[in-house]
């Protein structure tokens, strides 16, 4: 007998025990829910954790009010799926009401907006651990984190000073008032989510797949033509088929050209793709340390 | 599909500051194809803006501004590939003394420790403390990277001279696998493909080494052990009165039928079901993640512990321990501290400071009994209630512990059972 897990069963051990560590460790933990593929296989994987009981945690997501509207219908019929309870912190209800600002110009995006939403939605639930789809491989502030991230008060990360994190030891103790972010799928590359997804037979939101759609090039990357975007007089709409790599807000996903229509033929791209999935995101561009910094703030 | 059978190897990397770890990181994925366009341009671009001559490979894991301001590596780094025999976790460390738990943190799990040592500079303290950490965690595999030889005209007998000397001092360290390669990081010598440079050494490149050595008998398969993390209770009408013990096998073979005790209690039972979302287990082996189903109906909750009758790890309150100390405020004789083992948690109190080693002669010093950050010390401890301990050399879960502050919280040591 041959007592030995291939490399996505092991990755998949790994990730089903801390979910049950944080269900263990925290009085009120909740799965952030993005509606991309990370968040996807988090909730997939917190579904086997606790089978055959529902899991035990509520899935929270910050909505910019800028989503693909395929988000909104795949995020809706799984939460139905599972009996699970979504609550939705909004960008769109914070700005109404006057505590974060817009950004203007052509390059706007909601997404840094969404750090003061998610701590304040954290803040409202009493939440003292948020579990998140962030994988050490898509950035190289990511490549830093721990499973078990502590947060001050403030939401911040100090990453000059983190706990030490030995073996399957995972220190989920705190003061009132903070909280920790934890990364269940740390792990995990991108072609190790697409190729257990494969496995797994999990359903993904249609964006993941080559369709038609209407696009524009900004800075070398394929932006969805929307009303969310302003458009610079030079920027010519033209149809193709593209598919989404990361799903995330509108105004900052870049689409890929691509013809893959099924998970096996995202696998071939993915497996000989030469530029790395954050690549088409927007936020990341703007300096080199932009994800230190927002992470430092609170951001995921 | 072909890729399902990839094994997983987990490797960091150890020695001193500035010895080309981050840089034999960065080789390693450049060489292997790892790197993508738009992070090897944005490290051109950044090399390029600093003054650097060539592109700065280390900037592929130094990520941190504050890494980048310096030149050294403050915190691990997780970056991971693939070839089509393996896929590798690779965690890079940093070499600065004050940094040494990041070290520990990247290294405790890992199967292999790449110790990188300057050609030019020989063995240094931070190589022999690195090299001793390594033999502390039971790291099966260790591979002495001599690095910068292109600094020292690929010199066989500065190769040899370390060599020698660094198997002198491994003889005194608990290493069971110990391998030498000469190497530059900086032009890929030795890293992925065989050196030209080298004609004297016969072995194989980095990555071969990596790619082949054996890594099957890394889990204890023999004592059975299950520590309960957490029990699912479903409440609902389908599956009245349910009681699933969910966590993860630290040790041994657990096939369904099988006859179990408990503890603390000491009560036995027999397994009913090996449950997992894919369906039922005849058996199940570390690391699975699974839940565990009795025939009886007994009263089980996490930091308990489901062994079998004739094999059970050893119940007691008083702990033989090597403790590796992270911080800056020593450790306390007659101190206490949380405990954290396996899934449960209890008080502790230090009871004796047996001695501190002294890293470069390996020295027991029995006098000087300061033990302060990066310090490593054997000492005696008292728990709060019984734990279910094995040695750390024969199993790495069940004779592992952290020390936790009750005061900051912070893990301030690591501890493994003698
Ligand atoms: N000539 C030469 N220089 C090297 C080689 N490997 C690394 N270096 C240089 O040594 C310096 C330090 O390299 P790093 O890779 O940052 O060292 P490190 O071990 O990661 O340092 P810390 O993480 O801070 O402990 C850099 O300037 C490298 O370019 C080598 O094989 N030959
Ligand atoms: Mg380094």
């Amino acid at each position: 007998m041959n007592y030995h897990l291939n490399h996505l069963r092991e990755l998949e051990a790994e990730s089903i025990f801390v979910l049950r560590e944080v269900a263990a460790q925290f009085e009120r933990p909740v799965l952030l829910f993005s509606g991309g593929k990370d968040s996807i296989l988090v909730t997939h994987l917190a579904m086997k954790a606790f089978h055959p009981a529902k899991i035990p945690f509520p899935l929270l997501h910050i909505d910019t009010g800028h989503n693909f509207p395929e988000t909104i219908a795949y995020r809706d019929s799984l939460v139905e799926k599972l009996g699970a309870k979504l609550i939705v912190g909004s960008v769109q209800e914070a700005i109404d009401k006057g505590m974060v600002v817009e950004e203007k110009g052509y390059n706007a995006s909601r997404n840094f907006l969404q750090t003061a939403v998610l701590l304040e939605s954290l803040e409202n639930g009493k939440f003292d651990a948020a579990m998140g789809g962030a994988r050490r491989d898509e950035e190289k502030a990511r490549a830093k984190e721990r499973f078990f991230s502590h947060r001050d008060e403030f939401g911040q990360w100090d990453p000059k000073n983190q706990r030490p994190e030995l073996w399957n030891l995972f220190n989920g103790k705190k003061h009132y008032g903070e909280h920790f972010r934890v990364f269940p799928i740390s792990n995990w590359t991108e072609l190790d989510v697409w190729q257990y997804l494969a496995i797994e037979e999990v359903e993904l939101p249609s964006l993941y797949f080559a369709h038609r759609r209407k696009v524009f090039m900004r800075d070398g990357i394929y932006l969805a033509d929307s009303e969310f975007i302003p458009k610079r007089p030079e920027e010519e709409v033209e149809e193709r088929m593209v598919r989404c790599r990361t799903i995330g807000d509108v105004t900052c996903t870049g689409v890929w050209p691509s013809e893959a229509q099924s998970i096996e033929d995202i696998i071939k791209e993915v497996s000989t793709a030469r530029q790395t999935e954050r690549g088409g995101r927007a936020d990341d561009k703007r300096t080199e340390t932009a994800m230190e910094d927002r992470k430092k703030q609170g951001y995921f | 599909m072909d890729f399902q059978n990839n094994e997983l190897l987990r490797f960091s990397t150890a020695g001193s500051v500035d010895d080309g770890k981050s840089t034999l990181i960065g080789r390693l994925l450049y060489d292997s194809k790892s790197i993508f366009e738009d992070q090897y341009d944005a490290i051109k671009t950044t090399s390029e803006r600093r003054g650097e001559e060539n592109v700065n490979l280390a900037l592929l894991t130094d990520g941190l501004k504050a890494e980048r301001e310096q030149g050294i590596t403050i915190d691990v780094a997780y970056r991971y590939f693939s070839t089509p025999k393996r896929k590798f976790i690779i965690a890079d460390t940093p070499g600065h003394i004050q940094y040494t738990r990041n070290m520990v943190t990247g290294a405790s799990t890992a199967n292999v420790a790449l110790i990188l040592i300057d050609a030019r500079n020989g063995i240094v303290e931070q190589t022999r403390r690195h090299a001793f950490i390594a033999s502390l965690l039971q790291i099966p595999h260790l591979v002495v990277c001599i690095n910068k030889m292109d600094l020292v005209d690929y010199s066989e007998e500065v190769y040899n001279r370390i060599k020698d000397e660094f198997s002198e001092f491994s003889y005194k360290l608990d290493v069971r696998d110990v391998h030498f390669i000469p190497m530059s990081a900086l032009n890929g010598d030795n890293v992925v493909d065989k050196s030209k440079n080298m004609e004297w050494y016969g072995g194989g490149s980095l990555l071969y080494f990596l790619e082949n050595v054996h890594i099957g008998s890394d889990h204890n398969l023999i004592d059975c052990r299950f520590p309960v993390q957490y029990v699912v209770r479903p409440y609902s009408d389908e599956y009245h009165d349910y009681r699933g013990y969910a966590g993860r096998i630290a040790g041994g073979v657990f096939k369904k039928g099988d006859k179990v005790m408990l503890l603390p209690s000491g009560f036995t039972s027999k397994i009913d079901k090996i449950v997992t979302y894919d369906g039922e287990l005849e058996e199940a082996y570390p690391p699975m993640s699974v839940t565990l189903l009795l025939e009886d109906d007994l009263d089980l909750s996490r930091g308990d512990m489901i062994v079998r009758e004739n094999n059970h790890p050893t119940i007691t309150q008083d702990l033989e321990v090597m403790v590796c100390w992270f911080n800056d405020r020593p450790l306390q004789l007659r101190g206490k501290y949380a405990l954290m083992h396996t899934t449960q948690e209890a008080r502790c109190v230090i009871k004796e400071i047996r001695y501190k080693l002294n890293i470069n002669t390996l020295h027991r010093d029995e006098e000087d009994k300061k033990i302060g950050m990066n310090d490593i010390a054997r000492v005696v401890i008292r728990t709060t209630k019984p734990l279910f301990t094995d040695s750390y050399r024969r199993n790495r879960i069940t004779g592992s512990l952290l020390f936790v502050d009750e005061g900051t919280n912070e893990t301030v040591g690591a501890g493994m059972i003698i």
